[in-house]
């Protein structure tokens, strides 16, 4: 067992852990909180698999980003929402939840299911990929080609991607203008 | 060496936890942070199989995008969660039952 694999088994043990006491805390800032802790297990996954620019995506974007607004909208949906959250019976599965747990198990099984089936390992086009060398190894730095793709391949993407980024921002600061009528 | 299959059962039952906050809780920042949950277990998928293919980087350019278009939903999401919290001082789905005024 190489240090590569225990490292994989921690990152994920922590981030499905804490993504857990996220699903099942009922303390709204204790989960935003455990949330962080999701995504920073997640950007060490990414950096296993060799994907070093979109881990530090990961903690810029998500982190810096999605949680400050996250917590900045909670901080502005007033008091009621706290006081109401603090009174939760502290059971650990109300009665109430059964259903969305039952979907949930049931939908793990089925992708379970599925993703051993596929026999992910050995499809075509990665058997092909290993014979042409194709595979992204410790040693190559991707960042570079990374860049060009996204220049070149990927520029109608991009462009789309920055115009919808734009939009959204606009109309974000649109809908969350005081409104003198309400 | 890690295989993808390793990476594709954590990204399904990191997919299922993030079904179940959407689907149980009664909170829509929770709810928020469920769908970021499934958005993350799909860009866990996309950046495993990024591995095998160095030249044109499709898996990580689309793991990017992803992220991107997280961000924009997410700045949308938190002005039409405090719009609503304006108008019925809940922010409960449940309890949010008309569009109109």
């Amino acid at each position: 067992m190489s240090f590569v694999t225990i490292v994989f088994y921690l990152m994920a043990f922590i981030a499905l852990a804490s993504a857990l006491y996220v699903a099942a805390s009922k303390n709204l800032v204790r989960s935003v909180f455990m949330f962080f802790v999701t995504l920073f297990a997640l950007a060490g996954l990414y950096v296993l698999s060799l994907a070093d620019f979109v881990a530090v995506t990961q903690v810029v974007v998500y982190v810096g980003g999605i949680l400050v607004l996250i917590l900045f909208a909670f901080m502005l949906s007033g008091r009621e929402t706290l006081g109401g959250l603090q009174q939760v019976k502290n059971r650990l599965l109300a009665v109430n939840q059964v259903p969305a747990l039952v979907l949930a198990i049931a939908f793990f099984a089925v992708l379970i299911t599925i993703v051993f089936k596929a026999n992910v390992n050995h499809l075509n086009w990665l058997q092909l990929a290993v014979a042409q060398h194709n595979v992204i190894t410790p040693e190559i730095i991707t960042i570079n080609n990374l860049g060009v793709n996204l220049m070149t391949n990927y520029l109608l993407p991009f462009e789309a991607i920055s115009i919808l980024l734009l939009m959204a921002l606009v109309g974000a600061a649109h809908l969350a203008r005081k409104e003198d009528v309400v | 060496m890690i295989t993808l299959t390793h990476y594709m059962v954590v990204s399904a039952a990191l997919f299922c936890i993030g079904l179940y906050v959407i689907l149980s809780k009664k909170n829509a920042v929770q709810i928020l942070i469920g769908i970021e949950l499934m958005l993350n277990a799909a860009i866990l998928n996309l950046v495993a199989f990024s591995r095998f293919d160095k030249v044109n980087n499709s898996g990580q350019s689309f793991a990017l995008f992803t992220i991107v278009l997280a961000a924009a939903s997410t700045a949308v999401a938190l002005a039409i969660v405090l719009n609503v919290y304006r108008r019925y001082k809940t922010i409960d789905p449940g309890k949010v039952n008309q569009l109109k005024d």
